[in-house]
């Protein structure tokens, strides 16, 4: 077994009366690739955010190669996000700015590159995910399924060791989706990154994961590999992979 | 029973005040931190300046024009009104525009026409992740958003009221010398009797404040802004609101402060 690399530690949140996450506690092993499922509104992305202090969690830890990220500051927490690449469920493309410059931006603010050296890895970047002949549109000229390609070339510009892909398919028509999921598992195995992929769609869940964890009522329902989750009897796990609206879940 | 909700209340209220002012202290303070990062933001600054302060300057100036044409009127017509003689006209004008209405004037036009789309842009931005998408990349959007923004109002606007003050006192001279029957001499001589250099400089503190508090105060909405489209509004809304508010409140501390009786 892997080493752990990020841990999670009776992580909750809770927004205004909502109880969110409610003691999470997750141990992420370097190298894999593990798809957190569940409801929309599970909390599902709220705790992919905390995993590089894009939130603070009410109660719990988050230790990241052993470090507690909550006593990080300035420098130290600029560099350790730094090892985090994360692709937005908008995508969250700066809308000012060029494909290019949003691509390069990570690399531009950081000011250990020329300019020459960000504009090779923008345009290698860009190959990866087939988007090098939009270098010069502005976000507003791209479909969904541009822009999350975009997104995801932004997000390994500066070769994060973590990738966090929040919902990366929704929103988009299945054979985009699958575009998308193919360009994952490529990126997640040619860059060797570890990642932890929110989402709600079965499909790319088992394309994507070697590992699938289930948020349901702020805990962990269910935890183990895409072989298990099938052959898993309980009815909840059961009825969100069915995708049926009858059984044990109640949604509000 | 009504009581204690109406209590309860209150009590949520004065919290919420409390945690504002406390969160815009937070932000200035790291205004003042970021400040070191000018020479490395230069760009974007540059960029600011212009989008902040050199694009408000048409809308400064219709302004200005008016409100110095009104002023001249008015003052003619209460000077008709106690028997006051017109030459002090150009007096009356000068003064009131380079003490108030230039700097305040000028600031509440300001709150509403950037104020509202500084916090309309970065509520937008708050809303889509693009604020998030900045601090994953190791980027603070305090150094990348805030500090140039803040600092393009701070400066831009003492800078406008210059503008402001000197247009409006033209307006003034236009109206005198076509409405009121005043000469240019006369006006501009009564300008000159009675212009002192601490009024203008006077306004410009002001005018330099009420800049802070309209990049501060608009930042600090757009940062907070939650809930899609309708969230972009309520915080553009109240941005204005408090900002224009805060304004005038301040212009009366200041006031009180400067000049004293």
């Amino acid at each position: 077994m892997a080493e752990s690399f990020i841990q999670l530690e009776r992580l909750s949140k809770s927004f205004k009366q909502k109880q969110v996450l409610d003691g999470i506690s997750l141990d992420i092993r370097r190298g894999e690739s593990i798809c957190i499922i569940g409801l929309s509104g599970s909390g599902k992305s709220v705790m992919l955010k905390h995993l590089m202090r894009l939130m603070d969690p009410d109660e719990g830890r988050i230790l990241v190669d052993g470090q507690d990220i909550a006593e990080l500051e300035g420098e130290d927490l600029v560099a350790m996000r730094r090892r985090f690449g994360m692709l937005f469920q908008g995508a969250a493309l700066l809308d000012s700015m060029t494909v290019a410059d949003n691509v390069g931006l990570g690399l531009t603010e950081s000011r250990k590159y020329t300019d020459e050296q960000i504009e090779e890895i923008v345009i290698s970047k860009l190959e990866m995910v087939g988007m090098v002949d939009s270098a010069e549109k502005l976000p507003s000229e791209l479909s969904g399924g541009m822009r999350k390609r975009v997104g995801l070339a932004r997000a390994i510009a500066t070769d994060p060791e973590v990738m966090l892909y929040d919902e990366p398919t929704s929103g988009l028509d299945p054979v985009t989706s699958d575009v998308i999921d193919d360009l994952i598992v490529e990126l997640n195995q040619k860059l060797h990154v570890t990642s932890v992929t929110v989402t709600h769609d079965m499909r790319s869940a088992f394309k994507i994961a070697d590992r699938i964890v289930m948020l349901y009522g702020g805990h962990i329902e269910f935890d183990g590999s895409p072989e298990q989750i099938r052959n898993n009897t309980n009815p909840v796990v059961q009825q969100f992979i069915a995708g049926s609206a009858r059984g044990p879940i109640r949604v509000a | 029973m009504a009581e204690v909700q109406g209590l309860v209340r209150v009590g949520r209220r004065g919290i919420s005040v409390v945690s504002w002012i406390g969160g815009i202290s937070i932000l200035s303070s790291r205004f003042l931190y970021h400040l070191k990062d000018i020479p490395r933001s230069a760009r974007v600054i540059f960029e600011q300046f212009n989008s902040i302060g050199v694009k408000s300057l048409p809308l400064i100036i219709v302004i200005a024009v008016f409100v110095g044409a009104v002023s001249a009127w008015q003052a003619a017509y209460q000077f008709k009104f106690i028997g006051a003689p017109l030459r002090y006209l150009g007096q009356a004008v000068g003064k009131a525009v380079i003490m108030e209405l230039g700097p305040v004037l000028s600031a509440l036009v300001f709150a509403g026409r950037v104020g509202a789309g500084i916090t309309a842009e970065l509520g937008t931005m708050k809303v889509t992740e693009q604020i998030d998408a900045l601090d994953s990349m190791g980027i603070s959007p305090n150094r990348y958003l805030m500090m140039p923004r803040v600092l393009a109002c701070m400066l831009m606007v003492p800078l406008l009221v210059v503008f402001a003050d000197f247009v409006a006192i033209m307006g003034g001279l236009v109206v005198s010398v076509v409405g009121v029957d005043v000469s240019t001499e006369t006006y501009l001589n009564g300008l000159k009797s009675s212009f002192q250099l601490g009024d203008l400089v006077n306004g410009l503190i002001k005018a330099w404040v009420f800049g802070l508090i309209i990049g501060l105060v608009a930042c600090f909405e757009g940062f907070r802004t939650q809930g899609g489209a309708e969230g972009v509004g309520t915080a553009t809304t109240q941005s204005v609101v408090i900002s224009m508010v805060l304004v005038l409140v301040f212009d009366f501390i200041f006031t009180v402060l400067l000049f004293r009786i």
